[in-house]
């Protein structure tokens, strides 16, 4: 019976032991309290906050600049949505690296969150016989015109009925987020997802010191790090404040239009009720809130 | 403490063993360390250290992983048919097949860990203290169906060791309901497993309703394979006995679902290619290639040509009863799935990508050198657990033997 008394408490002090030595090892508790952070959505607003400060701290002492992480919910009676002009855009690919700026998205490797594929006139929006890799001189090209795809925030999210930790849901303003503390990195919602939205950090980013974006939203263009999906959230930090996402604001012939769909004064709403509109892959039932609509 | 007692006594013998035991041990081993060198580079860098990109976001891993579902599945569904044609050691055939099925589900484990970019959040799918999608995401569903799967054959095959070991009659009413269930335990795997892909209509290549049909027929060519030779080294080198008619019988089965698979995949065929929808690519991918990509042709022949070799030589009787061309058979039919659940079940979904565009994809080094690190780990449980067994089953190791030792110092 001794013999096993002491057993048990030799087994006991050694776990203990362990667990310190663990608690130790990353200098501070910092590396193990984000290993133990909980899913976004069932945190509190105080352990929000705390995390918040936390990674304001972290980024500063990273990039030594001032940074601003916000964690601003949805604002009640809107629901955003996206019309761009096919016959207006020219393939310049402009909305693309403004995009890349903005959202802090890694340049080596490179990720893009938004796609433009050239397409020949005389077949239509074809995916089987488009070209992302077009490089001419001038855009655009004779014969061709561009179809730029991003995350189309799906009312039918494929991506978030497959994940399988919750690590990815839809905002009550419609917007399709990644909470990158908590996806695993199993990539399903990449198989899942019709449009190639959902991107995969396949090495460590990196993004220069110089141009980084300090404002920041946490569900949005804050640093990602390896093993995480990300993908375009209509500029979450940008439209929640009430601006426009970047490359609503770059794009050089006005083909893309931002509104809230709840609003019957918006331009997206006139653009719905007096052009005629369309979304890729309607057959498969995501019900995209970005349409897309020959302006002229 | 009895479970203790029988837990050393196992342990005991995994250190007693012939020098070709040994060897073998110290193979894997090492290709385990040599895998595991290629794993770390990959756990230091990130997945970059694969082929996978954006455009084929799942590719080698997810695919063995899928090919060891059907190898799980297959090796507890031959209770049936020993069951109903009374194979003599039909307990034998239940504890061997449980093994496999349980170091299958533990290698599918440890696919998926080094497939996920962050392993470390594993726990983020357990129950209580995660967030499982459950019942929304198939990937839950799947995760949930293999844990049991794995704790079903578990307790089984420890439960029927601990009897013998402890020369006790088994308790027929709490094994049979467990093996019982454990078949369609076996298919449901399978079926989620399918299903996961099934489910995805973003991916036309696999939004077919004959996709689980398929991947159950397979399995039953793969599974099988692996127990009809084990079963011919335990009868060469144990008291194991099976008679010739049995494995024969194993072997005929086996093109009954050879069969059932090749019409499958016939009647897929038709339908792609007579209707000749923009779908046909996938397929003309897999099978001849787009344009000066053609990299995947060798692998998707080699499977064809294989299971084809192996089908004409299970049907024609007089080389399913030739030991040597039916072994022949049994290594070309695995090596056939294997291709074909490995590469091409996955990466035509994805070439071209959902906007059309082909990145080609072949498995790294480094895909390649985890795969062995996780193969190897899974030959090395099955080794030291298949020792276990059969010092137990059939060499009568047993509490008294493990008393005249101790006795002995």
């Amino acid at each position: 019976m001794k013999k096993e008394n002491s057993r048990r408490s030799f087994l006991k002090n050694i776990s203990l032991a362990t667990f310190s030595a663990l608690a130790l090892s990353g200098c501070n508790t910092e590396v193990f309290d984000e290993f133990l952070q909980k899913n976004f959505r069932t945190l509190s607003k105080k352990e929000k906050d705390k995390i918040i400060k936390n990674l304001e701290l972290k980024y500063k002492e990273k990039y030594g600049k001032e940074f601003h992480v916000s964690d601003k919910p949805a604002m009640e009676g809107t629901l955003f949505g996206y019309a761009l002009d096919l016959s207006r855009c020219v393939g310049c690919r402009k909305c693309v690296y403004a995009c890349v700026k903005e959202n802090n998205q890694s340049r080596e490797p490179q990720i893009h969150w938004i796609e433009v594929l050239q397409m020949e006139k005389e077949k239509g929006i074809d995916f089987a016989d488009s070209n992302v890799q077009y490089n001419p001189e001038k855009v655009p090209e004779k014969g061709h015109f561009y179809v730029p795809v991003q995350c189309q925030q799906c009312r039918n999210p494929q991506c978030v009925t497959v994940c399988p930790v919750k690590a990815t849901w839809q905002e009550p303003d419609g917007i399709v987020v990644v909470d990158y503390n908590w996806c695993i990195g199993c990539r399903y919602c990449m198989a899942a997802c019709p449009y190639g939205a959902r991107h995969f950090n396949w090495g460590e980013p990196t993004v220069p010191t110089e141009e980084i974006n300090t404002e920041m939203h946490y569900l949005g263009n804050r640093p990602r790090k390896k093993g995480v999906v990300e993908k375009c959230t209509f500029c979450i930090q940008r439209t929640r404040e009430g601006k426009y996402p970047a490359c609503v604001e770059i794009c050089p012939v006005g083909a893309r239009k931002f509104g809230n769909l709840l609003d019957p004064e918006s331009e997206i709403r006139y653009i719905l009720e007096n052009k005629r509109v369309l979304v890729l892959k309607q057959e498969l039932n995501t019900q995209p809130k970005f349409y897309y609509f020959f302006g002229i | 403490m009895n479970f203790i007692r029988f837990i050393t006594g196992s342990i005991r013998i995994i250190f007693h063993g012939s020098k070709t035991y040994f060897a073998w041990l110290i193979f894997l081993l090492l290709l385990i360390l040599w895998g595991g060198s290629g794993y770390s580079k990959q756990l230091a860098h990130g997945l970059i250290e694969t082929h996978m990109r954006d455009s084929v976001s799942w590719a080698f891993y997810i695919g063995n992983f899928t090919f060891l579902v059907g190898v799980a599945a297959a090796a507890v569904m031959l209770v049936i048919p020993a069951y109903i044609y009374d194979w003599k050691p039909i307990k034998e055939i239940v504890i061997f097949g449980e093994l496999l099925a349980v170091c299958a589900v533990i290698m599918c484990l440890g696919f998926i860990i080094v497939d996920i970019g962050n392993p470390l959040r594993f726990w983020h799918m357990l129950p209580l203290i995660g967030t499982l999608n459950f019942p929304s995401s198939m990937l839950s569903w799947d995760f949930f169906v293999l844990n049991i799967y794995l704790l079903i054959n578990l307790v089984v095959v420890t439960y029927l060791l601990y009897c013998i070991f402890y020369k006790k009659e088994y308790n027929k009413s709490f094994v049979l309901p467990l093996v019982l269930f454990s078949v369609p335990m076996a298919v449901a795997i399978h079926t989620t497993t399918a299903f996961l892909y099934n489910a995805l209509p973003a991916r036309i290549f696999w939004n077919s309703a004959l996709l689980a049909p398929r991947f159950l027929a397979s399995a039953f060519c793969s599974g099988p394979a692996i127990l009809l030779i084990l079963f011919q080294i335990l009868r060469k080198t144990t008291k194991f006995e099976i008679k010739d008619e049995a494995i024969w019988k194993i072997a005929e089965l086996m093109v009954y679902s050879m069969f059932i698979y090749l019409f499958f995949t016939i009647a897929e065929l038709f339908k792609e290619f007579y209707s000749g929808t923009e779908h046909i690519l996938y397929w003309k991918y897999l099978l001849f290639g787009l344009g000066e990509h053609k990299e995947i042709i060798l692998y998707s022949w080699s499977s064809i040509i294989m299971g084809f070799i192996a089908f004409l030589l299970f049907l024609i009787p007089k080389t399913r009863k030739n030991f040597i061309t039916l072994n022949i058979g049994a290594v070309l039919i695995y090596s056939s799935v294997y291709v074909e659940k490995g590469i091409a079940l996955i990466i035509p979904a994805f070439t071209p990508d959902v906007l059309g565009q082909i990145y080609v994809y072949t498995p790294s080094m480094t895909e390649i050198r985890t795969a062995v690190m996780v193969f190897s780990i899974g030959f090395l449980l099955f080794t030291i657990l298949s020792k276990i067994a059969i010092s137990i089953v059939f060499d009568d190791y047993n509490i008294d033997s493990l008393n005249r030792m101790k006795n002995k110092k």
